[in-house]
């Protein structure tokens, strides 16, 4: 609870019309994109600036008010659910492109900067910013730089962690800081841009960020791979790597995804097919044009019945739209739709497809997979009912193994989708008992009072974990 | 104010109508955020945005949160241009939502007497019936012709009025007289060989305020090759009464219109306002709860089409027309575009006028705050929505904008008025402009609709 002294102590900061604590008004901010979860906050608050974010929570600290930090609650992980109640805090007036640095090759943005616009802007200097969740259109800065967001891209260049090169952060006793800076090397102490990256808003409030930026590659060129056996598909994903070729985009569909995707962006998918490879390759013409061609080798060796490359960027683009708007799409199938994150090692990327389905048999559940394939992360996801329990527990219990699977491979429980209260329970089975401790004290040491976005990421109680009977 | 039992009583509604499924469907991704109006306008607020009205409406439903006077305000605000749905890959169908939680709403409001009054009058009394709708827009136009239009402009009576109507008033068409209204064309001949049948929708506010409009697209489908039916008995389309939450009158002028065009062997019913037409083609979901009429209004919706798919379909836009040197720029209607998924044939209509040179203005898709009545019940937020339209507009430095439906035509206008623009440029529906084309390039209806000589000569 917020009491009105606060709460005139916090308008005082911002203004009455960036404080809301109406009903509605709070009911919005009550959930992400996670299914299942939903908890009001005390208030929404929308400070103008760092000064007014650090007066607001050194006001939080003393009154040990939780913060959740919101960029557009677009996070698969209820990452920004407020389940402790508190201040939502929310980036809708911080949302400007500083500095597009053409000498040292950096952007200098706001926390509320969404993700595809600041791609726009620097490509419109011939510029290229990488990191392109497919929830791009919508997703902020902030919120990508705290769930280390990876997407269709992520293969060749990485994930938005590689292009962080400094911050600004307010901390939880409201002090400012600053880490790294524009520079091509810096070893002043301890890194903690990485810290801040992926800390999902526990650790401080992110106010300000450089990001790196490359050269826009010259050429482009897209193709698609229709298989008839899911594995082949997988097969074909290691073997690409194998053979020393690292493709912009390796992207992976199923039969199911292929079919609701294609009710969707209707491009002319195929969907008698079990399974599409989405491949891309940028770079300098000679180069693309040899990989291309190469990687066509590979899948049809792998029995691909088919390869198709397209013909025009439009075609390239509609492929790629199309690959983004998946998971949406699921969300026609069923009323509720859970979707995992399960990465493991590229080279079990096959094995990891067939476990998939066979966890899917053994509980009579429906799976239909998609992701990034070439960087070993799958997202198989359940269009279910969050009505009927029943389903709702062979679910979960199907996801827990697969979770285990991934692990037993060399794996981790979410490749970019965060831990946040979804994946909390499963944290210790990725890090142990020892690793979660080191966190712990991270965390402790710099929010102390534990405001900042609280019950994510550490759960109260771990889930047991099950054991794989097969 | 509602009060307490009264929004008791809604929230047992909301969870007894809404459709459960399809506020379930919604997965919270955000994805229709960047498409939507009022949540850009209003600052990025989430209780202006798709997804925050459908948890709300959720909400409602779950029992989290009563219909109060925030959760009406989110959803008066909505402009009901129903961007947010091609954008949606989980396929949501938010008009829907937004009706029937409408509906909900209205049925239970203690409207003050006047109020009440008005709404009864203008929803029961005046758009059903043709004759009342008739007799109104003569009064206008009485007030037009007659001098009092001049007098009232001059005396300052005007400044009675709220801004908004005070705007409008200027922005009206010069309409049709009494007369000139109640004598309208039942069946036209195609010009040379008839290439279709088809039936035309005329609309209540269409045979009325902008007949002018409709007699230009009656004498484009006759050029085009199309023998046109226009049965009388046909009504109002009830888009008006079903986006305000006055369902059951929808419902009442639906099958009316169904039973209207029924068994007249057309291949389409010919619409020529995007708003109208989008209403028209969702008949089968407005009666899905009657069975009878399940198939009746199916098979009317499937042959639904507006004006700009026809004149395409039938190579209207081949027919080498000319206009003199002008920039031409197109808002979409919102229905038009995203309802009755219409986008391209408008476009290639204008493209194909040799001396026009198309110029895209920069979010065409985005709703001109129109909106029905949206401008009159929400003046402030239309506005806004209309200042950056006109910006976008004065961006392509266009003489004529296009629009195909009247409510964004009398939108446009406005925008045109508030920039002073006046002077050089205008609005035009769509229909209007290709006539005038087709005619400077000597394309005439030959058997056109006359008006008896006698009613010609009184008016
Ligand atoms: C349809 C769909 C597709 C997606 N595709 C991908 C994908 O391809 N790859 C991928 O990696 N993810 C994907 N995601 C997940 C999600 O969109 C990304 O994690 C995204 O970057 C989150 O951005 P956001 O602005 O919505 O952040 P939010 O969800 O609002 O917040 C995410 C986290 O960041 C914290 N946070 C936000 N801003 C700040 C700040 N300024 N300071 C401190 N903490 C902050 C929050 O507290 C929260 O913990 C997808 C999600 C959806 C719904
Ligand atoms: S309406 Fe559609 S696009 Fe908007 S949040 Fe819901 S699912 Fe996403
Ligand atoms: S109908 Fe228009 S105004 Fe209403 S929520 Fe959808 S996009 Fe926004």
């Amino acid at each position: 609870m917020i009491s009105n002294e606060v709460k005139q102590r916090l308008i005082s900061i911002v203004g009455l019309e960036n404080y809301d604590d109406s009903k509605a008004g709070r009911l919005v901010y009550s959930y992400d994109a996670t299914p299942q979860f939903q908890s009001l906050p005390d208030a929404v608050i929308a400070p103008r600036n760092t000064k007014e974010v650090s007066e607001i929570v050194k006001i939080c600290n003393e009154h040990r008010i939780p913060i959740v930090p919101r960029g557009s609650g677009t996070n698969l992980c209820a990452g920004t659910c407020p389940t402790e109640g508190g201040l939502v805090l929310i980036f809708k007036h911080m949302n400007n492109i500083l500095e597009i640095d053409e000498e040292n090759l950096t952007v200098t943005v706001q926390p509320g900067v969404i993700t595809l616009d600041l791609i726009k802007a620097v490509e419109a200097k011939g510029l290229f910013y990488p990191p392109d969740p497919s929830s791009m259109k919508i997703s902020t800065i902030g919120g990508s730089i705290n769930e280390n967001s990876g997407g269709l891209r992520g293969l060749k260049y990485g994930v938005t962690r590689d292009y962080v090169m400094a911050l600004e952060v307010v901390l939880a006793n409201g002090d400012i800081i600053r880490t790294g800076g524009k520079l091509a090397k810096d070893v002043a102490g301890y890194d903690l841009t990485r810290l801040f990256v992926g800390s999902e808003g526990t650790l401080g409030i992110i106010t300000e960020a450089t990001l790196k930026l490359i050269p826009m590659p010259e050429t482009k060129k897209t193709m698609l791979a229709l298989y008839q056996d899911l594995e082949a598909a997988a097969r074909s994903v290691s073997q690409i790597i194998a053979n020393k070729i690292i493709p912009t985009t390796l992207e992976f569909l199923d039969q199911p995804t292929l079919e609701v995707v294609e009710a969707y962006a209707q491009i002319g998918l195929p969907t008698d097919v079990k399974a599409v490879l989405l491949i891309e390759q940028d770079g300098p013409s000679e180069v693309v044009e040899r990989d291309i061609k190469k990687m066509e080798e590979i899948c049809k060796k792998e029995q691909a019945v088919s390869v198709k490359v397209a013909q025009s960027e439009a075609e390239a683009d509609a492929l790629r739209t199309a690959r983004r708007s998946a998971l949406s799409a699921l969300a026609r199938l069923k009323p509720t739709t859970i979707l995992e994150d399960a990465t493991v090692p590229r080279s079990e990327i096959a094995k990891m497809v067939k476990a998939i389905n066979e966890v899917a048999e053994k509980y009579n559940v429906k799976i239909c997979t998609f992701g990034h394939a070439g960087d070993g992360n799958l997202h198989p996801t359940c269009p279910t009912d969050a009505r009927d329990r029943e389903e709702i527990e062979r679910v979960e219990k199907a996801f827990e193994e697969i979770f285990a699977k991934a692990i037993e491979l060399g794996g981790t429980i979410t490749g970019e989708h965060g831990v946040g209260i979804m994946k909390a329970p499963y944290l210790e089975w990725k890090l142990g008992r020892e690793g979660i401790a080191a966190m712990k004290a991270i965390k402790n040491a710099l929010d102390p009072n534990n405001i900042m976005n609280p019950g994510k990421v550490f759960a109260k109680s771990t889930r047991k974990r099950v054991v794989i009977t097969r | 104010m509602t009060t307490a039992k009264e929004r008791k009583v809604m929230q047992q509604q909301f969870k007894e109508r809404m459709n459960e499924d399809e506020l379930m469907n919604c997965m919270r991704c955000g994805f229709c955020l960047p498409a939507c109006p009022t949540y850009i306008e209003s600052g990025f607020q989430e209780t202006h945005s798709p997804r925050g009205r459908i948890a709300l409406m959720k909400a409602v439903v779950d029992g989290l949160i009563e219909p109060d006077e925030d959760v009406e305000r989110t959803l008066n605000m909505c402009l009901g241009c129903r961007a947010c749905e091609p954008v949606c890959p989980s396929g949501v169908n938010y008009g829907h939502l937004l009706e029937e939680a409408r509906d909900i709403i209205q049925q239970n409001k203690k409207y003050s007497l006047p109020v009440r009054m008005l709404r009864k009058a203008v929803f029961g009394g005046l758009f059903p019936h043709s004759h009342r709708m008739r007799t109104i827009t003569g009064l206008i136009s009485f007030y037009q012709r007659s001098g009092l239009q001049r007098i009232v402009r001059n005396t300052g009576l005007l400044n009675l009025l709220p801004a908004q109507l005070k705007e409008m008033e200027k922005v009206l068409p010069k309409v049709p007289t009494l007369k000139e209204m109640k004598h309208r064309p039942e069946h036209l001949p195609a010009q040379g060989e008839t290439k279709r049948r088809v039936a035309f929708f005329s609309g209540c506010l269409m045979d009325t305020m902008f007949m002018e409009t409709n007699d230009a697209t009656m004498k484009l489908l006759q050029l085009a090759g199309c023998e046109i039916v226009i049965p009388p008995a046909q009504t109002c389309c009830g888009a008006l009464h079903g986006h305000s939450g006055e369902k059951s009158q929808a419902k009442e002028l639906a099958k009316r219109n169904i039973e209207a065009f029924e068994g007249l062997n057309v291949d389409y019913i010919i619409t020529n306002a995007g708003g109208c037409g989008a209403f028209l083609m969702e008949y089968d979901h407005l009666l899905k709860d009657d069975p009878a009429w399940g198939e009746r209004a199916k098979a009317f919706t499937e042959k639904i089409k507006d004006i700009s798919v026809i004149l395409v379909e039938l190579n209207f836009h081949k027919k080498g027309l000319k206009l003199p040197s002008q920039v031409v720029t197109y808002q979409d209607s919102c229905h038009l575009r995203n309802v009755m998924k219409t986008s391209a044939a408008p476009r290639i209509l204008l493209q194909s006028i040799e001396g026009v040179e198309f110029r895209e203005m920069k979010d065409a898709d985005r709703c001109c705050g129109s909106a029905g009545i949206y401008n009159i019940v929400e003046p402030e937020m239309s506005m806004q929505i209309l200042d950056y339209k006109m910006e976008q507009v004065k961006e392509t430095k266009a003489t004529t904008i296009v629009t195909a439906n009247p409510g964004c035509l009398l939108q446009m206008k406005l925008g045109i008025e508030r920039e002073g623009l006046s002077a050089h440029v205008r609005a035009v529906h769509i229909v209007e402009l290709l006539l005038e084309a087709a005619e400077a390039s000597g394309f005439t209806v030959n058997q056109q609709w006359q008006m008896p000589e006698h009613i010609r000569k009184t008016s």
